[in-house]
This record gives structure tokens, C-alpha cells and sequence, in this order.
């Protein structure tokens, strides 16, 4: 059921590619301002469902509304009200930082004024400001994965997909990379986020685990250790995750 | 229209921040047409001419004479033995072997003929096939000068010939470069215009920004136009470019008008930078891209008429030239620069390149997706 406090709602949301069933009839939804945590091991189909569900790749059947737009029919203004990260690092490294965010602010259509302001506050907050003209390619990863955080939420998206974003990154940076997920949150922000790091898991609001294109458990952290009577979520998804019969991306 | 700006702002920062195009916009055009068109000549000159010489006369002397003062032939070797000029031939140092039969002189003054031997070497078809033919000509002409020798009066030969005369239209001295420098200039056009443009999409590809550019709002429509532009104007950038160096480096000096030429290439650079829209979805790195554009550019040169003519090609390879945009613009530039031919004339190539250029855009978007 979608209701107000619906960021992100699917049923039965299925892709194939010929033969074979990538996503397979998964059903969840997502409740704003939450911190939704997408797991599951290499190969069992999140970066699909993840494509689904910001309109880069039509479902083969079931239903999803993401931010209230339908995944079918609906993915333009899906895409206005998204903020996408992927796997692969995004920014433009031949760009200089402050390039990079008045770019992507400039093509989701906010005003020159409204650019000007926020770049200013957002590389205070990184602690940019030496760095603004410099080239994103000079930018240590941990920032360059800090900064294309920060731009994909800096056209204000009700909810912003992060595909692996700490990938090779330090825990330290991490660290500080999920305080400011925390901080997103709290402005509103949804987050719909995988991750292979288990301490990663434990930090969102609720969790889902995927096994070859299945959703085989959904709750909050604390409940799934209790429901597999395990003491930390490595173990819950070791024992769903060695049920897989797909392996590899 | 916002949303173009920003692309387009970010392109151009992108293409001029990067030395290696930086280069090729500049240096392509310079090297390649100050070079090439000194290289690219049909006229053969040094063919290595080995003679072998049965006569020892003052006519057969004479006659080698005026060959090797004619500028094109090298006299390699000058024996008395076939086998040894055929083993010139052999390792490749001579490429002509002319034999002049004992009792040359003596024939040709009593029954007033005589026959020579050639032999060419066909290894390289074009020279053989230009060095026979001169050397034929130069005979033919030492055939005159004994003959007008011997029959003082009349003045004339009693025997009818028929000489000709021609006179080189548009291109008067047959200079190579006017024939050739257009030519390259519409060659390196194409480069930018299409492989450039598919070069950077994939590029985009194979980084994954292009995926992020396609979560955002952006329609495809400005997309494409924000890669298109301003390869477009880099295009008409280097043919700029290349004008000027034909200008003062050749002293070519368009007979037509340049508003011809340009507008001719602004279409033509639509439909080559369809092709490079084309080629970029159906390929998903840059190693992929270069090798088709590579593969391409070589069935495009050589079937455009830029060195050798369409007319001496075999029916069907004809049918392909006329599917090959390179082979309108080159005629359309010869056509301008040397004949100075209008709007007009160029119409129907104009038309041809601009169905070009609807065709492959919209095969291109077709073929672009941006979901899957």
C-alpha cells in the first residue's frame, strides 16, 4: 500500500533478461526519511532492482511508485526527484570541484542564485574551500566519494540511491561518509542504500537481504538477529547468503 | 534551453581542457597538410631504367640520351646482356629494362623501321603502368625528331598522323597539391566530426558518468545536442584552420565562394557526426570505437575518389561510393576550390549528404537508450 509516508513502494517488481530472472517478484516498501538498507551478495540482482527503481531499466512486471511516480510510465519526474550514486565513481575528474557541482545542479534546472549560495555552504561543510578550483581527478577517493555524495543530494531529492558508495574507501572515511548519510536523513532525505559492509548494515533504519533475485528477509537490524538468533548481522547474512545458488556479478 | 547551456559549458571546458584534442585540432590539420600533399602525387619520377643495349649506336646512344633527360627516369645500369638486366629487375633496382636489338641504327635507316623491347617490373602497377607509358612517349617523340631529320623536304611527313593537343581545364598545370589538399582537408573534417564525437560518448560510457547523466532529468534530445555542438563548431573549426594553411602554404585560393563550402560542411558535418552518434551506441568502450573508426576511415578514403578515381572502380564498388558521404564532399571541394562552381551545382550533393544526415541521426537516437 502507498500512503503519504511512502518514499519508495514496489510489488511483485521483476526483470529478465531472456532466460534469466534477475529480479525476481521482490515486494517492499520504503518509508520516508529512512535509511533502507539493500543487501545482498554479488550477483543477486540489486543493481538491477536499484535501475528499476530510478528509471534506467523497465521492469519486465509487477508495480513500484517511486517518490509517488510510477517506475513505468512516470520515470522523468522520477528522475527529478531522485539523487542517484553509483558504484562507479560519477564526477567529472577533468572538472574542477566547483565545476562538478554547478554542473549537476545546473541540468536538475536550479537557479544560478540557489547555486551560488549552497556551493558556498557545501564546500565549508566539506572542507573544500582550497580545493574548489582544483581538478576532481587531484581529490583524494575518500573525498571524491564524500563530494559525489554531496552533489547527488544537492538539488534537494526526496530520495537518494547509493550503489556501494564506501567502496575502497578507509573506515575512517567511512565513518564520517555515514554521518553525513545520518544528516541527510534527518533533513528528510530517503535513503535507499547497498552496501557489503555488515557494520555498514547496522547502522540503517531497516534492512533487506537478496538471494538470486529474491528478498529473502526485510526488518530492522535488531530484529533479524533475533529472528536467526545470531549476534551480529555478518552472521544473518552469511546464513541467508550461502543458500545462493548464483555467484558472481 | 538552460539545461543545453550547462552541457554545453561543460563540454567545452572538457574539450579544452584536454591537451591531446588541443593537438589534434591544431597539429592534425598542420602536419597532415603540409606533408601529405608533397607525398601524395601520382607523378612518378626516379623510375629506375636499366638498358640493355645489342647496338652500340650513335642513334640508340642518342635515343637513352633523351630518355634520362627527361627528368623521370634514373639510367640504373647500361649492359649489353638481358639476363643481367632482368636480374636488376629481380632484386628490385631497376623497374624498366629497354632493349634495343642489334642493328637497330642500321634497320631503321634501310627499311625505315625498327623494334624495341620493354620489359616492366608490375610489382607497382602505378609505376609501372605511368613508366611505361612515358618512356613510350618519349620514343615516339625521338621517332619524330629522326624523322623530321631525314625528309627535309616536303616538310611533312607523307604518312597522315594524328597529333594531340590538351589543354589542363581548372588546373591548368596539373598541380597535385590543388587536386590533393582539398581532398585531405575533407578527410580530417570527417576525423573530428565523426570519431572524435563517438570517441567522447564512449568515453562517457566507459566512466560511468553517462550513467549518472541519464538518472538525472536531462532528455535525451539535449544530450545528444550537448556532444553534437560543439563538435560541430570544432569541424568548421578545422576546416577553417586547413583553408588557411591551403591559402598560404599552397596559394589555393577557393575559385568559389567559402559560403559555398561552408554551408556544404555544416551539413556535411551533421551527417558525419550522426555516424559518430551512431557508432558510440553500438559500441561500449574506447578500444571498440577506435578500431570501427579505424576500420571505417579506411573503406572511406579509399572509396571517396580522393586517390583514385570512382570512375576506373569496378561497378559495385562504385554503388558504394555513393553511399559514402567523404565522396561528396570531396567532389563538392574540388568542385568549388579548382572549378568555382555555386549553390547550384552542388545542389543535389548538398541534398544527398543532408538525406545522409537525417538518415543516421535519427538511426542514432533510435538506437540510443537511454533506459533499457
Amino acid at each position: 500500500m502507498t500512503t503519504n509516508n511512502t518514499a519508495i513502494y514496489a510489488e511483485a517488481l521483476t526483470k529478465r533478461f531472456g532466460d534469466f530472472t534477475a529480479v525476481d517478484a521482490i515486494s517492499f516498501d520504503v518509508k520516508k526519511g529512512e535509511i533502507f538498507g539493500f543487501l545482498g551478495a554479488n550477483g543477486a540482482g540489486k543493481t538491477t532492482a536499484m535501475r528499476m527503481l530510478c528509471g534506467l531499466s523497465i521492469p519486465t512486471s509487477g508495480k513500484a511508485t517511486v517518490a509517488g511516480f510510477d517506475v513505468f510510465k512516470q520515470t522523468e519526474q522520477i528522475k527529478r526527484s531522485i539523487g542517484y550514486m553509483s558504484q562507479k565513481f560519477s564526477l567529472y575528474e577533468d572538472l574542477t570541484v566547483r565545476e562538478n557541482i554547478r554542473f549537476y545542479a545546473g541540468i536538475y534546472g536550479k537557479s544560478d542564485a540557489f547555486i551560488k549560495e549552497k556551493t558556498a555552504f557545501l564546500l565549508k561543510e566539506l572542507h573544500l574551500e582550497a580545493e574548489a578550483n582544483k581538478l576532481v581527478r587531484s581529490l583524494p577517493l575518500g573525498w571524491k566519494q564524500k563530494l559525489a555524495f554531496s552533489v547527488a543530494i544537492f538539488h534537494e531529492p526526496e530520495i537518494v540511491f547509493l550503489d556501494e558508495p564506501t567502496g575502497g574507501v578507509d573506515p575512517v572515511t567511512r565513518r564520517e561518509f555515514w554521518n553525513m548519510i545520518y544528516k541527510a536523513a534527518e533533513s528528510g532525505i530517503t535513503i535507499f542504500v547497498t552496501t557489503h559492509y555488515m557494520d555498514e548494515a547496522e547502522y540503517c533504519n531497516r534492512v533487506s537481504i537478496m538471494v538470486d533475485g529474491r528478498i529473502d528477509a526485510l526488518d530492522t537490524p535488531a530484529q533479524l538477529k533475533k529472528t536467526f538468533d545470531v549476534k551480529s548481522m555478518d552472521e544473518v547474512f552469511l546464513k541467508l547468503a550461502r543458500k545462493a545458488k548464483r555467484s558472481g556479478d | 534551453m538552460r539545461t543545453l547551456r550547462f552541457l554545453l559549458q561543460k563540454e567545452f571546458r572538457q574539450i579544452f581542457r584536454d591537451p591531446s584534442i588541443i593537438r589534434i585540432i591544431f597539429m592534425m590539420p598542420s602536419i597532415q597538410l603540409l606533408i601529405l600533399p608533397w607525398a601524395a602525387d601520382y607523378e612518378v619520377k626516379n623510375i629506375h631504367l636499366s638498358v640493355v643495349d645489342h647496338d652500340h649506336s650513335q642513334y640508340a646512344r642518342q635515343m637513352v640520351n633523351k630518355i634520362t633527360s627527361s627528368g623521370y627516369f634514373i639510367l640504373q645500369d647500361y649492359s649489353g646482356s638481358y639476363n643481367n638486366a632482368m636480374e636488376q629487375i629481380e632484386h628490385d633496382k631497376a623497374d624498366l629494362v629497354l632493349e634495343i636489338p642489334a642493328g637497330f641504327e642500321k634497320k631503321l635507316i634501310k627499311e625505315n623501321e625498327s623494334t624495341l623491347f620493354m620489359a616492366i617490373n608490375a610489382i607497382n602497377g602505378v609505376k609501372a603502368n605511368l613508366g611505361g607509358a612515358y618512356l613510350r612517349s618519349i620514343i615516339q617523340d625521338y621517332n619524330r625528331e629522326v624523322r623530321m631529320k631525314w625528309i627535309q623536304l616536303p616538310r611533312f611527313s607523307p604518312e597522315l598522323q594524328i597529333e594531340v593537343t590538351a589543354s589542363n581545364w581548372f588546373n591548368p598545370l596539373m598541380n597535385y597539391k590543388i587536386f590533393m589538399v582539398p581532398g585531405i582537408l575533407v578527410v580530417l573534417v570527417t576525423m573530428v566530426g565523426a570519431f572524435l564525437a563517438s570517441l567522447n560518448i564512449v568515453r562517457e560510457k566507459e566512466i560511468g558518468t553517462i550513467e549518472q547523466i541519464n538518472v538525472t532529468p536531462v532528455k535525451k534530445y539535449h544530450f545528444i545536442l550537448g556532444k553534437l555542438i560543439p563538435f560541430w563548431i570544432l569541424g568548421l573549426l578545422i576546416l577553417s584552420i586547413g583553408l588557411t594553411i591551403a591559402r598560404v602554404a599552397y596559394g589555393i585560393i577557393p575559385a568559389g565562394s567559402l559560403l559555398v563550402i561552408y554551408t556544404f560542411a555544416a551539413v556535411y558535418l551533421l551527417a558525419v557526426l550522426g555516424l559518430g552518434l551512431l557508432l558510440s551506441t553500438y559500441t561500449s568502450n574506447q578500444q571498440q570505437a577506435m578500431l570501427l573508426s579505424f576500420f571505417m576511415m579506411m573503406v572511406f578514403i579509399l572509396l571517396s575518389g580522393l586517390y583514385t578515381s570512382i570512375d576506373s572502380m569496378p561497378g559495385w564498388a562504385q554503388v558504394v561510393t555513393k553511399f559514402n558521404p567523404v565522396t561528396y564532399f570531396i567532389e563538392v571541394m574540388r568542385m568549388v576550390v579548382l572549378k568555382g562552381s555555386g549553390l547550384k551545382d552542388i545542389s543535389t550533393h548538398l541534398f544527398t549528404v543532408l538525406g545522409f544526415a537525417v538518415a543516421l541521426n535519427t538511426w542514432a537516437v533510435i538506437n540510443y537508450k537511454k533506459r533499457s
